[in-house]
Protein backbone atom coordinates (compact mmCIF):
# COMPACT_ATOMS: atom_id res chain seq x y z
CA UNK A 1 0.00 0.00 0.00
CA UNK A 2 1.31 3.52 -1.17
CA UNK A 3 0.65 6.92 0.28
CA UNK A 4 -1.79 9.33 -2.80
CA UNK A 5 1.49 10.95 -4.43
CA UNK A 6 0.62 15.08 -3.45
CA UNK A 7 0.14 16.76 -7.22
CA UNK A 8 3.69 18.40 -6.69
CA UNK A 9 5.41 15.14 -6.61
CA UNK A 10 3.47 13.17 -8.69
CA UNK A 11 4.72 11.84 -12.33
CA UNK A 12 1.36 12.55 -13.95
CA UNK A 13 -0.73 14.79 -12.64
CA UNK A 14 -4.17 15.17 -14.18
CA UNK A 15 -6.35 18.17 -13.29
CA UNK A 16 -9.91 18.73 -13.70
CA UNK A 17 -9.82 18.06 -17.51
CA UNK A 18 -13.06 18.69 -19.49
CA UNK A 19 -12.31 16.60 -22.77
CA UNK A 20 -14.94 16.79 -25.81
CA UNK A 21 -15.02 14.33 -28.98
CA UNK A 22 -17.05 16.94 -31.31
CA UNK A 23 -19.92 17.82 -29.44
CA UNK A 24 -20.40 15.32 -26.50
CA UNK A 25 -19.07 16.50 -23.46
CA UNK A 26 -16.95 12.94 -22.52
CA UNK A 27 -14.74 14.06 -19.37
CA UNK A 28 -16.19 16.44 -16.86
CA UNK A 29 -13.38 17.54 -14.78
CA UNK A 30 -11.04 14.43 -14.18
CA UNK A 31 -8.91 14.70 -11.54
CA UNK A 32 -5.91 11.99 -10.66
CA UNK A 33 -1.82 11.21 -9.97
CA UNK A 34 0.61 8.73 -10.59
CA UNK A 35 3.56 8.14 -8.50
CA UNK A 36 7.12 7.45 -10.26
CA UNK A 37 7.45 3.80 -10.80
CA UNK A 38 3.26 3.50 -9.72
CA UNK A 39 0.84 1.03 -10.84
CA UNK A 40 -2.52 2.46 -10.66
CA UNK A 41 -5.84 1.09 -12.00
CA UNK A 42 -8.45 2.91 -13.87
CA UNK A 43 -11.79 0.82 -13.53
CA UNK A 44 -15.01 1.74 -14.37
CA UNK A 45 -17.90 0.33 -16.98
CA UNK A 46 -17.59 0.87 -21.10
CA UNK A 47 -18.32 4.50 -21.95
CA UNK A 48 -17.41 5.94 -18.60
CA UNK A 49 -14.33 8.15 -20.27
CA UNK A 50 -11.53 5.99 -19.30
CA UNK A 51 -10.10 5.54 -22.60
CA UNK A 52 -10.48 9.30 -23.14
CA UNK A 53 -8.32 9.77 -20.36
CA UNK A 54 -5.37 7.94 -21.53
CA UNK A 55 -6.13 10.02 -25.09
CA UNK A 56 -5.86 13.32 -23.14
CA UNK A 57 -2.57 12.42 -21.36
CA UNK A 58 -1.27 10.94 -24.61
CA UNK A 59 -1.75 14.81 -26.53
CA UNK A 60 -4.11 12.55 -29.20
CA UNK A 61 -7.30 14.41 -27.70
CA UNK A 62 -7.00 17.90 -26.29
CA UNK A 63 -8.79 19.06 -23.14
CA UNK A 64 -11.25 21.83 -23.46
CA UNK A 65 -10.50 22.92 -19.67
CA UNK A 66 -7.40 21.83 -17.08
CA UNK A 67 -4.16 20.70 -17.34
CA UNK A 68 -1.93 17.76 -17.64
CA UNK A 69 1.52 17.71 -15.73
CA UNK A 70 4.31 15.26 -16.35
CA UNK A 71 7.24 15.43 -13.67
CA UNK A 72 5.90 18.59 -12.70
CA UNK A 73 5.95 20.25 -16.59
CA UNK A 74 2.97 21.43 -18.30
CA UNK A 75 2.35 19.01 -21.11
CA UNK A 76 -1.41 19.91 -21.96
CA UNK A 77 -1.96 20.23 -26.10
CA UNK A 78 1.56 19.16 -26.72
CA UNK A 79 1.40 16.92 -30.07
CA UNK A 80 1.83 13.19 -29.01
CA UNK A 81 5.15 12.36 -31.00
CA UNK A 82 7.06 14.97 -28.57
CA UNK A 83 5.09 12.94 -25.24
CA UNK A 84 6.36 9.69 -26.64
CA UNK A 85 9.81 11.40 -26.38
CA UNK A 86 9.39 12.69 -22.90
CA UNK A 87 8.71 9.19 -21.79
CA UNK A 88 5.49 8.52 -22.61
CA UNK A 89 4.68 4.75 -23.73
CA UNK A 90 0.91 4.20 -24.94
CA UNK A 91 -0.51 0.89 -25.66
CA UNK A 92 -3.92 1.41 -27.20
CA UNK A 93 -6.88 -0.48 -26.71
CA UNK A 94 -7.30 -2.14 -30.08
CA UNK A 95 -3.25 -2.40 -29.64
CA UNK A 96 -2.80 -0.67 -33.31
CA UNK A 97 0.26 -2.89 -34.73
CA UNK A 98 2.06 -1.63 -37.90
CA UNK A 99 0.18 -4.41 -39.75
CA UNK A 100 2.54 -4.64 -42.53
CA UNK A 101 5.53 -3.98 -40.71
CA UNK A 102 7.62 -6.86 -39.62
CA UNK A 103 7.97 -7.13 -35.80
CA UNK A 104 11.24 -5.47 -35.81
CA UNK A 105 10.45 -2.55 -37.80
CA UNK A 106 7.56 -1.99 -35.32
CA UNK A 107 10.00 -2.29 -32.21
CA UNK A 108 12.27 0.55 -34.84
CA UNK A 109 9.61 3.08 -34.45
CA UNK A 110 10.46 3.58 -31.19
CA UNK A 111 13.98 2.37 -30.82
CA UNK A 112 15.43 4.75 -33.44
CA UNK A 113 15.44 7.87 -31.51
CA UNK A 114 17.77 10.62 -31.88
CA UNK A 115 20.61 9.90 -29.18
CA UNK A 116 20.34 6.37 -28.27
CA UNK A 117 23.65 4.08 -28.89
CA UNK A 118 23.80 1.22 -30.63
CA UNK A 119 24.71 -0.76 -27.62
CA UNK A 120 21.85 0.85 -25.84
CA UNK A 121 19.73 -0.32 -28.46
CA UNK A 122 20.66 -3.61 -28.26
CA UNK A 123 20.14 -3.83 -24.34
CA UNK A 124 16.12 -3.22 -25.05
CA UNK A 125 15.83 -5.66 -27.69
CA UNK A 126 17.62 -8.22 -25.53
CA UNK A 127 15.31 -7.06 -22.44
CA UNK A 128 12.13 -7.28 -24.73
CA UNK A 129 13.10 -9.97 -26.17
CA UNK A 130 13.98 -12.01 -22.73
CA UNK A 131 10.37 -10.88 -21.73
CA UNK A 132 8.42 -12.23 -24.88
CA UNK A 133 10.66 -14.61 -26.64
CA UNK A 134 8.03 -15.51 -28.97
CA UNK A 135 8.65 -11.87 -30.44
CA UNK A 136 12.29 -12.86 -31.14
CA UNK A 137 11.01 -15.47 -32.91
CA UNK A 138 8.94 -13.55 -35.21
CA UNK A 139 11.11 -11.09 -35.71
CA UNK A 140 10.89 -10.83 -39.49
CA UNK A 141 7.19 -11.55 -39.68
CA UNK A 142 5.04 -8.79 -40.41
CA UNK A 143 2.85 -7.64 -37.57
CA UNK A 144 -0.72 -8.61 -39.05
CA UNK A 145 0.36 -12.08 -38.84
CA UNK A 146 0.93 -12.29 -35.18
CA UNK A 147 -2.15 -14.10 -33.23
CA UNK A 148 -3.98 -11.07 -30.78
CA UNK A 149 -2.07 -12.20 -27.86
CA UNK A 150 1.27 -11.52 -29.38
CA UNK A 151 0.11 -8.56 -30.85
CA UNK A 152 -0.46 -7.57 -27.38
CA UNK A 153 3.43 -8.18 -26.69
CA UNK A 154 4.64 -6.42 -28.97
CA UNK A 155 2.34 -3.04 -28.73
CA UNK A 156 4.02 -3.40 -24.63
CA UNK A 157 7.35 -4.56 -26.40
CA UNK A 158 7.40 -1.75 -28.66
CA UNK A 159 6.05 1.22 -26.09
CA UNK A 160 8.76 -0.27 -23.72
CA UNK A 161 11.34 0.98 -27.02
CA UNK A 162 10.78 4.69 -25.84
CA UNK A 163 12.41 3.67 -21.98
CA UNK A 164 9.23 5.03 -21.26
CA UNK A 165 8.82 6.35 -17.72
CA UNK A 166 5.40 6.02 -17.50
CA UNK A 167 3.35 3.34 -20.00
CA UNK A 168 -1.18 3.90 -20.08
CA UNK A 169 -2.52 0.90 -20.67
CA UNK A 170 -5.80 0.23 -22.21
CA UNK A 171 -7.16 -3.25 -21.55
CA UNK A 172 -4.76 -5.16 -22.24
CA UNK A 173 -6.20 -8.17 -21.69
CA UNK A 174 -9.41 -7.61 -23.48
CA UNK A 175 -10.21 -11.05 -25.95
CA UNK A 176 -7.41 -13.09 -24.61
CA UNK A 177 -7.38 -16.81 -23.46
CA UNK A 178 -6.33 -16.95 -19.73
CA UNK A 179 -2.93 -18.11 -20.10
CA UNK A 180 -2.23 -14.84 -22.00
CA UNK A 181 -4.48 -12.38 -19.30
CA UNK A 182 -1.77 -14.18 -16.58
CA UNK A 183 1.40 -13.15 -18.62
CA UNK A 184 0.11 -9.69 -19.30
CA UNK A 185 0.22 -9.73 -15.26
CA UNK A 186 3.62 -10.96 -15.05
CA UNK A 187 4.61 -8.39 -17.76
CA UNK A 188 3.47 -5.45 -15.52
CA UNK A 189 4.40 -6.81 -12.20
CA UNK A 190 8.13 -7.04 -14.56
CA UNK A 191 7.66 -3.20 -15.59
CA UNK A 192 7.20 -2.62 -12.31
CA UNK A 193 10.22 -3.96 -10.46
CA UNK A 194 12.12 -1.52 -13.63
CA UNK A 195 10.73 1.17 -12.07
CA UNK A 196 7.90 2.19 -14.88
CA UNK A 197 4.72 3.75 -13.87
CA UNK A 198 1.93 2.17 -15.10
CA UNK A 199 -2.18 3.40 -15.87
CA UNK A 200 -3.85 0.34 -16.17
CA UNK A 201 -7.06 0.69 -17.70
CA UNK A 202 -9.17 -2.77 -17.41
CA UNK A 203 -12.14 -4.62 -17.32
CA UNK A 204 -11.16 -7.50 -15.56
CA UNK A 205 -10.95 -6.41 -11.69
CA UNK A 206 -9.46 -9.13 -10.00
CA UNK A 207 -6.16 -8.73 -12.36
CA UNK A 208 -6.57 -4.82 -11.84
CA UNK A 209 -6.71 -5.42 -7.96
CA UNK A 210 -3.64 -7.50 -7.73
CA UNK A 211 -1.32 -5.98 -10.10
CA UNK A 212 -1.93 -2.04 -8.76
CA UNK A 213 -1.42 -0.30 -5.73
CA UNK A 214 -3.93 2.03 -6.06
CA UNK A 215 -7.34 2.65 -8.39
CA UNK A 216 -9.41 5.16 -9.24
CA UNK A 217 -13.07 4.58 -10.44
CA UNK A 218 -14.96 6.21 -12.75
CA UNK A 219 -18.52 6.90 -13.60
CA UNK A 220 -20.35 9.25 -16.52
CA UNK A 221 -16.94 10.80 -17.28
CA UNK A 222 -15.96 11.48 -13.57
CA UNK A 223 -13.78 9.78 -10.99
CA UNK A 224 -16.09 8.71 -8.37
CA UNK A 225 -13.72 6.25 -5.45
CA UNK A 226 -10.47 6.46 -5.35
CA UNK A 227 -8.29 4.05 -2.59
CA UNK A 228 -5.65 1.58 -2.25
CA UNK A 229 -5.79 -1.89 -3.72
CA UNK A 230 -5.18 -3.39 -0.74
CA UNK A 231 -8.34 -2.11 0.71
CA UNK A 232 -10.70 -3.25 -1.80
CA UNK A 233 -12.14 -6.52 -2.90
CA UNK A 234 -14.02 -7.77 -5.62
CA UNK A 235 -17.36 -7.54 -4.08
CA UNK A 236 -16.71 -4.55 -2.05
CA UNK A 237 -19.81 -2.21 -2.59
CA UNK A 238 -17.98 0.12 -4.31
CA UNK A 239 -16.97 -2.12 -7.04
CA UNK A 240 -20.73 -2.98 -7.38
CA UNK A 241 -22.04 -0.18 -7.30
CA UNK A 242 -20.13 1.35 -10.17
CA UNK A 243 -18.89 -1.87 -12.39
CA UNK A 244 -21.77 -4.33 -11.03
CA UNK A 245 -24.03 -5.70 -12.98
CA UNK B 1 -1.99 -24.16 -90.71
CA UNK B 2 -1.26 -22.23 -93.85
CA UNK B 3 -3.37 -19.39 -92.26
CA UNK B 4 -2.13 -18.89 -89.34
CA UNK B 5 1.71 -19.28 -90.84
CA UNK B 6 0.65 -16.14 -92.48
CA UNK B 7 -0.33 -14.53 -89.23
CA UNK B 8 2.51 -15.47 -87.88
CA UNK B 9 4.84 -13.78 -90.62
CA UNK B 10 2.39 -11.04 -90.76
CA UNK B 11 3.14 -9.62 -87.15
CA UNK B 12 5.95 -6.78 -87.19
CA UNK B 13 8.49 -8.33 -84.84
CA UNK B 14 10.89 -5.65 -85.22
CA UNK B 15 8.57 -2.84 -84.32
CA UNK B 16 7.50 -5.03 -81.69
CA UNK B 17 10.55 -4.71 -80.25
CA UNK B 18 11.50 -1.18 -80.78
CA UNK B 19 7.77 -0.47 -79.33
CA UNK B 20 9.03 -2.67 -76.06
CA UNK B 21 11.92 -0.69 -75.67
CA UNK B 22 10.24 2.66 -76.27
CA UNK B 23 7.27 1.54 -73.50
CA UNK B 24 9.92 0.05 -71.56
CA UNK B 25 11.70 3.63 -71.33
CA UNK B 26 8.63 6.30 -70.92
CA UNK B 27 7.73 3.69 -68.09
CA UNK B 28 10.19 4.03 -66.46
CA UNK B 29 9.99 8.09 -66.28
CA UNK B 30 5.97 7.53 -65.70
CA UNK B 31 6.64 5.39 -62.96
CA UNK B 32 9.53 8.43 -61.49
CA UNK B 33 6.53 10.89 -61.69
CA UNK B 34 3.84 8.44 -60.20
CA UNK B 35 5.87 6.36 -57.29
CA UNK B 36 6.03 10.00 -55.36
CA UNK B 37 2.54 10.71 -56.80
CA UNK B 38 1.16 7.76 -55.12
CA UNK B 39 2.95 7.99 -51.96
CA UNK B 40 2.20 11.23 -51.13
CA UNK B 41 -1.80 10.30 -51.64
CA UNK B 42 -1.08 6.92 -49.20
CA UNK B 43 0.42 9.12 -46.48
CA UNK B 44 -1.28 12.00 -46.65
CA UNK B 45 -4.68 11.37 -48.08
CA UNK B 46 -3.41 14.72 -50.69
CA UNK B 47 -4.56 14.25 -54.57
CA UNK B 48 -1.52 16.17 -55.44
CA UNK B 49 -2.46 18.46 -58.82
CA UNK B 50 0.32 20.21 -58.43
CA UNK B 51 2.57 16.98 -59.50
CA UNK B 52 2.80 17.76 -63.17
CA UNK B 53 3.97 21.47 -62.08
CA UNK B 54 6.72 20.05 -59.99
CA UNK B 55 7.74 18.06 -63.10
CA UNK B 56 8.10 20.69 -65.26
CA UNK B 57 9.54 22.95 -62.63
CA UNK B 58 12.01 20.70 -62.16
CA UNK B 59 13.06 20.81 -66.05
CA UNK B 60 12.94 24.61 -66.21
CA UNK B 61 15.60 24.57 -63.66
CA UNK B 62 17.96 22.31 -65.23
CA UNK B 63 17.74 24.44 -68.42
CA UNK B 64 18.56 27.34 -66.21
CA UNK B 65 21.30 25.32 -64.71
CA UNK B 66 22.56 23.45 -68.11
CA UNK B 67 22.63 27.35 -69.48
CA UNK B 68 24.43 28.60 -66.96
CA UNK B 69 27.14 25.77 -66.30
CA UNK B 70 27.02 23.11 -69.17
CA UNK B 71 26.62 20.22 -67.18
CA UNK B 72 23.41 17.93 -67.71
CA UNK B 73 24.08 15.62 -64.40
CA UNK B 74 24.70 19.18 -62.55
CA UNK B 75 21.79 20.21 -63.66
CA UNK B 76 20.18 16.85 -62.79
CA UNK B 77 20.86 17.23 -59.28
CA UNK B 78 20.56 21.07 -58.95
CA UNK B 79 17.06 20.59 -59.97
CA UNK B 80 15.95 18.05 -57.84
CA UNK B 81 17.30 19.58 -54.97
CA UNK B 82 15.76 22.42 -55.30
CA UNK B 83 12.39 21.32 -56.26
CA UNK B 84 12.28 19.08 -53.58
CA UNK B 85 12.82 22.37 -51.10
CA UNK B 86 10.52 23.77 -53.16
CA UNK B 87 7.85 20.94 -52.42
CA UNK B 88 8.77 21.16 -48.86
CA UNK B 89 8.34 24.64 -48.68
CA UNK B 90 4.51 24.24 -50.61
CA UNK B 91 3.69 22.04 -48.14
CA UNK B 92 4.22 23.51 -45.00
CA UNK B 93 2.63 26.79 -46.11
CA UNK B 94 -0.43 25.19 -47.70
CA UNK B 95 -0.97 21.52 -46.79
CA UNK B 96 0.17 21.02 -43.32
CA UNK B 97 -2.73 23.55 -42.25
CA UNK B 98 -4.91 21.57 -44.27
CA UNK B 99 -4.74 18.13 -42.76
CA UNK B 100 -7.44 16.20 -41.96
CA UNK B 101 -9.81 18.52 -43.60
CA UNK B 102 -12.38 17.01 -46.20
CA UNK B 103 -9.95 15.88 -49.20
CA UNK B 104 -11.77 18.43 -51.54
CA UNK B 105 -9.78 21.05 -49.97
CA UNK B 106 -6.77 20.16 -50.78
CA UNK B 107 -7.68 19.19 -54.23
CA UNK B 108 -7.99 22.57 -54.82
CA UNK B 109 -5.21 24.10 -52.78
CA UNK B 110 -2.63 21.49 -55.10
CA UNK B 111 -5.03 22.99 -57.92
CA UNK B 112 -4.57 26.36 -57.16
CA UNK B 113 -0.29 25.79 -56.38
CA UNK B 114 -0.58 24.67 -60.15
CA UNK B 115 -2.33 26.94 -61.58
CA UNK B 116 0.35 29.74 -59.74
CA UNK B 117 3.43 27.72 -60.88
CA UNK B 118 2.62 27.29 -64.17
CA UNK B 119 1.81 30.89 -65.07
CA UNK B 120 5.04 31.69 -63.29
CA UNK B 121 6.86 29.65 -65.56
CA UNK B 122 4.64 31.44 -68.65
CA UNK B 123 5.86 34.77 -67.15
CA UNK B 124 9.41 33.83 -66.65
CA UNK B 125 10.21 31.59 -68.93
CA UNK B 126 7.63 32.70 -72.03
CA UNK B 127 5.58 30.14 -74.67
CA UNK B 128 8.43 29.18 -76.87
CA UNK B 129 9.68 26.12 -75.55
CA UNK B 130 13.23 25.31 -74.56
CA UNK B 131 15.56 22.76 -75.18
CA UNK B 132 17.77 20.63 -72.79
CA UNK B 133 20.52 19.08 -75.07
CA UNK B 134 21.51 15.45 -74.02
CA UNK B 135 24.52 14.76 -72.14
CA UNK B 136 25.49 12.15 -74.95
CA UNK B 137 24.09 11.54 -78.35
CA UNK B 138 25.48 8.14 -79.23
CA UNK B 139 22.99 5.59 -80.70
CA UNK B 140 23.16 1.61 -81.77
CA UNK B 141 21.16 -0.36 -84.79
CA UNK B 142 18.03 -1.46 -83.86
CA UNK B 143 16.42 -2.73 -86.72
CA UNK B 144 15.86 0.13 -88.88
CA UNK B 145 16.12 2.43 -86.66
CA UNK B 146 19.29 4.41 -85.19
CA UNK B 147 18.37 4.18 -81.77
CA UNK B 148 19.77 6.74 -78.99
CA UNK B 149 21.36 5.20 -75.88
CA UNK B 150 20.23 8.24 -74.04
CA UNK B 151 17.12 6.65 -73.93
CA UNK B 152 18.13 3.46 -72.45
CA UNK B 153 19.93 5.86 -70.09
CA UNK B 154 16.56 7.47 -69.04
CA UNK B 155 15.35 4.03 -68.13
CA UNK B 156 18.11 2.89 -66.16
CA UNK B 157 18.64 6.15 -63.83
CA UNK B 158 15.16 5.83 -63.47
CA UNK B 159 15.47 2.09 -62.21
CA UNK B 160 18.31 2.85 -60.24
CA UNK B 161 16.56 6.28 -58.74
CA UNK B 162 13.26 3.90 -57.88
CA UNK B 163 15.29 1.30 -56.45
CA UNK B 164 17.22 3.76 -53.96
CA UNK B 165 14.11 4.79 -52.79
CA UNK B 166 12.85 1.40 -52.44
CA UNK B 167 16.08 0.25 -50.29
CA UNK B 168 15.50 3.85 -47.96
CA UNK B 169 11.64 3.17 -47.87
CA UNK B 170 12.40 -0.69 -47.16
CA UNK B 171 16.13 -0.38 -44.35
CA UNK B 172 16.08 3.57 -43.74
CA UNK B 173 15.12 4.81 -40.38
CA UNK B 174 13.03 7.39 -41.77
CA UNK B 175 11.95 4.70 -44.54
CA UNK B 176 10.25 2.54 -41.82
CA UNK B 177 8.78 6.42 -40.70
CA UNK B 178 6.95 7.14 -43.62
CA UNK B 179 5.98 3.09 -43.78
CA UNK B 180 4.20 3.61 -40.00
CA UNK B 181 3.03 7.08 -40.52
CA UNK B 182 1.25 5.80 -44.17
CA UNK B 183 -0.36 2.73 -41.87
CA UNK B 184 -1.45 4.29 -38.85
CA UNK B 185 -1.04 8.22 -38.75
CA UNK B 186 -2.45 8.59 -35.03
CA UNK B 187 -0.12 5.31 -33.14
CA UNK B 188 2.97 6.45 -35.56
CA UNK B 189 2.36 9.88 -33.28
CA UNK B 190 2.11 7.89 -30.13
CA UNK B 191 5.38 6.08 -31.05
CA UNK B 192 7.24 9.62 -31.10
CA UNK B 193 7.32 9.95 -34.57
CA UNK B 194 7.82 13.38 -35.86
CA UNK B 195 4.33 12.93 -37.77
CA UNK B 196 4.04 16.90 -39.84
CA UNK B 197 7.81 16.12 -40.30
CA UNK B 198 7.19 12.94 -42.27
CA UNK B 199 4.73 14.25 -44.36
CA UNK B 200 6.93 17.40 -45.70
CA UNK B 201 9.51 14.73 -46.41
CA UNK B 202 7.79 12.71 -47.97
CA UNK B 203 6.00 15.34 -50.33
CA UNK B 204 9.24 16.67 -50.78
CA UNK B 205 10.65 13.43 -52.34
CA UNK B 206 7.84 13.35 -54.54
CA UNK B 207 8.75 16.96 -55.99
CA UNK B 208 12.32 15.70 -56.32
CA UNK B 209 11.63 12.52 -57.99
CA UNK B 210 9.26 14.42 -60.75
CA UNK B 211 11.56 16.79 -60.76
CA UNK B 212 14.52 14.39 -61.53
CA UNK B 213 11.98 13.31 -64.36
CA UNK B 214 11.26 16.37 -65.88
CA UNK B 215 15.06 16.77 -66.23
CA UNK B 216 15.97 13.28 -67.68
CA UNK B 217 12.87 13.80 -69.78
CA UNK B 218 13.63 16.70 -70.76
CA UNK B 219 15.89 16.23 -73.74
CA UNK B 220 13.00 14.42 -75.64
CA UNK B 221 10.41 16.77 -75.47
CA UNK B 222 10.13 20.65 -75.66
CA UNK B 223 10.05 22.19 -71.99
CA UNK B 224 7.49 24.19 -72.10
CA UNK B 225 5.27 25.60 -68.66
CA UNK B 226 2.33 22.94 -70.04
CA UNK B 227 4.44 20.06 -70.24
CA UNK B 228 3.56 18.95 -66.93
CA UNK B 229 -0.12 18.31 -67.83
CA UNK B 230 -0.15 15.38 -69.75
CA UNK B 231 2.60 13.82 -67.49
CA UNK B 232 -0.07 14.21 -64.83
CA UNK B 233 -2.90 12.80 -66.25
CA UNK B 234 -1.18 10.05 -66.98
CA UNK B 235 0.31 9.41 -63.61
CA UNK B 236 -3.28 9.76 -61.83
CA UNK B 237 -4.26 6.72 -64.25
CA UNK B 238 -1.15 4.93 -63.41
CA UNK B 239 -1.67 5.75 -59.67
CA UNK B 240 -5.52 4.65 -60.06
CA UNK B 241 -4.91 1.51 -61.69
CA UNK B 242 -1.59 0.21 -59.87
CA UNK B 243 -3.97 0.73 -56.86
CA UNK B 244 -3.41 4.35 -55.04
CA UNK B 245 -1.16 4.39 -52.58
CA UNK B 246 0.32 1.34 -53.77
CA UNK B 247 4.58 1.81 -54.45
CA UNK B 248 5.29 -1.25 -56.43
CA UNK B 249 1.62 -1.38 -58.03
CA UNK B 250 2.39 1.89 -59.27
CA UNK B 251 5.48 1.32 -60.83
CA UNK B 252 4.24 -2.14 -62.42
CA UNK B 253 0.89 -0.71 -63.61
CA UNK B 254 3.35 2.78 -65.16
CA UNK B 255 5.27 -0.22 -67.33
CA UNK B 256 1.85 -1.91 -68.28
CA UNK B 257 0.72 1.05 -69.71
CA UNK B 258 3.15 2.64 -71.29
CA UNK B 259 4.06 -0.75 -72.90
CA UNK B 260 -0.01 -0.71 -74.26
CA UNK B 261 0.26 2.46 -75.75
CA UNK B 262 3.61 1.34 -77.75
CA UNK B 263 2.15 -1.22 -79.19
CA UNK B 264 -0.58 0.48 -79.80
CA UNK B 265 0.60 3.17 -81.84
CA UNK B 266 1.95 0.28 -83.74
CA UNK B 267 -1.35 0.27 -85.60
CA UNK B 268 -3.22 3.78 -85.05
CA UNK B 269 -1.47 7.05 -84.73
CA UNK B 270 0.76 7.52 -81.16
CA UNK B 271 -2.10 10.74 -80.48
CA UNK B 272 -4.97 7.74 -80.73
CA UNK B 273 -3.17 5.61 -78.86
CA UNK B 274 -3.49 7.68 -75.40
CA UNK B 275 -7.29 5.90 -75.79
CA UNK B 276 -5.32 3.01 -74.57
CA UNK B 277 -4.20 4.13 -70.98
CA UNK B 278 -8.40 5.77 -70.89
CA UNK B 279 -9.58 1.93 -71.85
CA UNK B 280 -7.50 1.08 -69.08
CA UNK B 281 -8.34 3.59 -66.50
CA UNK B 282 -12.38 2.74 -67.30
CA UNK B 283 -11.78 -0.85 -66.83
CA UNK B 284 -9.97 -0.94 -63.56
CA UNK B 285 -12.45 1.37 -62.19
CA UNK B 286 -15.47 -0.90 -63.38
CA UNK B 287 -13.77 -4.01 -62.65
CA UNK B 288 -11.10 -3.96 -59.80
CA UNK B 289 -11.44 -0.52 -58.39
CA UNK B 290 -8.87 -0.89 -55.73
CA UNK B 291 -6.49 -1.01 -58.42
CA UNK B 292 -5.02 -3.94 -61.05
CA UNK B 293 -2.15 -4.55 -59.08
CA UNK B 294 -3.09 -4.83 -55.53
CA UNK B 295 -3.90 -8.13 -54.07
CA UNK B 296 -7.30 -8.84 -53.35
CA UNK B 297 -8.31 -7.54 -49.99
CA UNK B 298 -9.52 -9.72 -47.31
Amino acid sequence: MSAVPTPAEALVSVDNIHTYYGKSHILHGVTLHIGAGEVVGLLGRNGVGKSTTLKTIMGLARPSQGEVRLAGRAITGLPAHKLARLGVGYVPEDRRIFRFLTVMENLRTGLDRHGVTSVRKQELLDKVFTYFPVLAERRQQPGGTLSGGEQQMLAIARAMMLEPRIILLDEPTEGLMPRMVSQIGEIIGALHRDGVAILLVEQNVPLTLEASERIYIMEKGLVRHHCAASDINVNDAAIRAYLGV
Amino acid sequence: MAAALEILAAIPYDQILIQTVNGIVTGMILALVASGLTLIFGIMDVVNFAHGELFMLGAYVGVVVLAATGSFWLALAVATLVVALLGAALQIVTLRPLLGRDPLTTILATFGISLVLQNYALWQFGPVARKIQEPFTGSFQLFYLEYPWYRLVIAGLSAVIIGAFWLFLKYGTWGIWIRATTQDRVMAEAMGIPVPWVHTGVFAIGAGMAAASGVLFGPLVGVNHAMGLDWVLKAFIVVVVGGMGNLGGSIAAAIFISLLESYASIWVSPAQAVIVSFVVLISTLLIRPTGLFVPTPK
